[in-house]
């Protein structure tokens, strides 16, 4: 990865990113669920090169006591990353960062899970980065919703994930970690594609109105990509051999 | 493929109109949404999805599996693979003249001890309350758990309990089979015990094939015999 570098050309005369990628181009994503054998839930993704591995656990018993609901069950989830999932080591103990991406991600898969059938339980979501190269909350957030939906906790929809910026001048969708670093806006949208409503929507950056505009659109294109994706990755868990029924 | 069965996710719109949401769906607007990863059915004027994965809900007359973890001096604690553990009053084992003081609950059921029990409430607001006092409830004293899925439950059973049968039939085991996913086989002949343990992990792992019971009595050795 290695620092940054200002002279380096995000965008070129004929529309190519620094990464050979079109400006409505994502990165390459592969989406596995399952795969963890202790886990309730589990998910795989690599998106780009961020290598992200959730695993879901629950609904169970909340510990300690005091933070369980009678009403309903909650949701608890920890963002973590590896001290190798950047160039330099980094500390393994909970940064400032990480807090802020769990309570996040948490808020955006709120909106989509049904836990009051699970009154005084916890459904925790243990989120993993292995590798990380921009735009981890995003597949991170993506992966956790198949991991969930793998647990079987019972979900209103989906949450597909995606970011979208701004990078000399243009509206890009997927900003990889150049981009974030040098690029004008970064813009992580969570959203429910069959409810059409936007559960994770941050901005890092200056963008006019109708840039803020055009910038939700291209998000929520990423997202309908992402959803694909995610589908996918649940039939070919559960749906592989059944197709004769 | 039944145009009324088919394969859905969370999110996926199983149908639209005036149907009557069962299991695992929601209404949202005129859509019906499924809320888990399973297969769909539209009846005449509902619909349901059954899940293929989750865990164990108490429901009240489920006959679960139950093993005992601890106990107070009024009453047991269950483990029903369940996120709730399952609460088994005294009075249930002793009668009504149960005395806290004269009877030693540890004399009817150990930690450790399995017990075939039915689920006698359930609410939200506790945690199940079971009982052993049944015909062919209380506890087991032999055969071994096998641990399975719990949505997996209805396909070991099969339709009108063909599957179990089949394979009851087949090795002369006794297969108890707790709605929890914790089933209990016992055999006096251990060739046949090992056939119906290797035929409920084969349910369990090939749940979702079409046409498992011809496969399940095949690998058991009975085709063309029934």
């Amino acid at each position: 990865m290695g620092g940054r570098d200002s002279t380096m050309v995000l965008l070129d005369e004929n529309g190519i990113r620094c990464d050979g990628r079109k400006i409505d181009e994502p990165r390459r994503i592969m989406i596995k669920a399952g795969g963890l054998k202790n886990a309730d839930g589990s998910a795989y993704i690599e998106f780009g090169d961020n290598k992200i591995l959730v695993g879901v656990y629950g609904p169970r018993d909340v510990h300690p006591k005091h933070m369980s609901n009678t009403d309903t069950g909650i949701l608890r989830v920890r963002y973590h990353m590896e001290p190798f999932s950047v160039g330099e080591r980094k500390n393994p103990a909970p940064s400032r960062r990480e807090i802020e991406i769990s309570k996040v991600i948490k808020e955006a898969l709120l909106p989509a899970v049904i836990l009051d059938k699970f009154p005084r339980t916890a459904v925790d979501v243990f989120i993993e980065i292995l590798q990380a190269d921009g735009g981890t909350r995003c597949a991170a957030l993506a992966a956790a919703s198949v991991a969930l939906a793998d647990a079987g906790i019972p979900m209103r929809d989906m949450v597909a994930a995606c970011a979208a910026g701004k990078a000399a001048d243009t509206i890009i969708l997927d900003v990889n970690n150049e981009e974030d670093q040098a690029g004008q806006a970064d813009m992580p949208i969570g959203y429910m594609p069959n409810l059409e409503k936007i559960t994770l929507l941050q901005l890092d950056g200056v963008l006019s109105p109708e840039e803020f505009k055009k910038c939700v659109e291209t998000g929520i294109h990423g997202c309908k990509i992402v959803y694909e994706l995610q589908k996918k990755a649940l039939q070919e868990k559960y749906f592989q051999n059944g197709g004769n029924q | 493929m039944d145009n009324r069965r088919k394969y859905v996710i969370p999110g996926d719109v199983v149908t639209t109109g005036p149907f009557r949401p069962e299991q695992n769906v929601i209404l949202e607007g005129n859509k019906i949404i499924s809320t888990t990863v399973g297969v769909s059915e539209i009846y005449d004027d509902s619909v349901k999805v059954i899940s293929l994965t989750g865990q164990y809900l108490p429901k009240i007359n489920d006959l679960v599996i139950g093993k005992v973890i601890s106990h107070s001096s009024l009453s047991w604690e269950l483990d029903i693979n369940s996120c709730y553990v399952g609460f088994l009053p005294a009075q249930d084992v002793f009668g009504r003249d149960f005395s806290a003081h004269a009877d030693e609950l540890t004399s009817k059921l150990k930690s450790g001890d399995l017990v075939a029990a039915r689920i006698a409430n359930s609410d939200r607001t506790r945690d199940p309350l079971i009982t052993i006092a049944d015909r062919d409830l209380g506890k087991i004293d032999s055969g071994d758990l096998i641990k399975i899925s719990p949505s997996k439950v209805p396909r070991l059973i099969g339709k009108r309990g063909s599957m179990i049968q089949a394979i009851e039939g087949a090795t002369n085991a006794v297969i108890t089979i707790g709605q929890n996913g914790w089933v209990v086989v016992s055999c006096e002949n251990p060739e046949g015990l090992l056939k119906a343990k290797k035929a409920i992990q084969m349910v369990n792992e090939h749940a979702h094939v079409a046409n498992l019971t011809d496969q399940v009595n095949e690998m058991l050795g009975t085709k063309g015999e029934s």
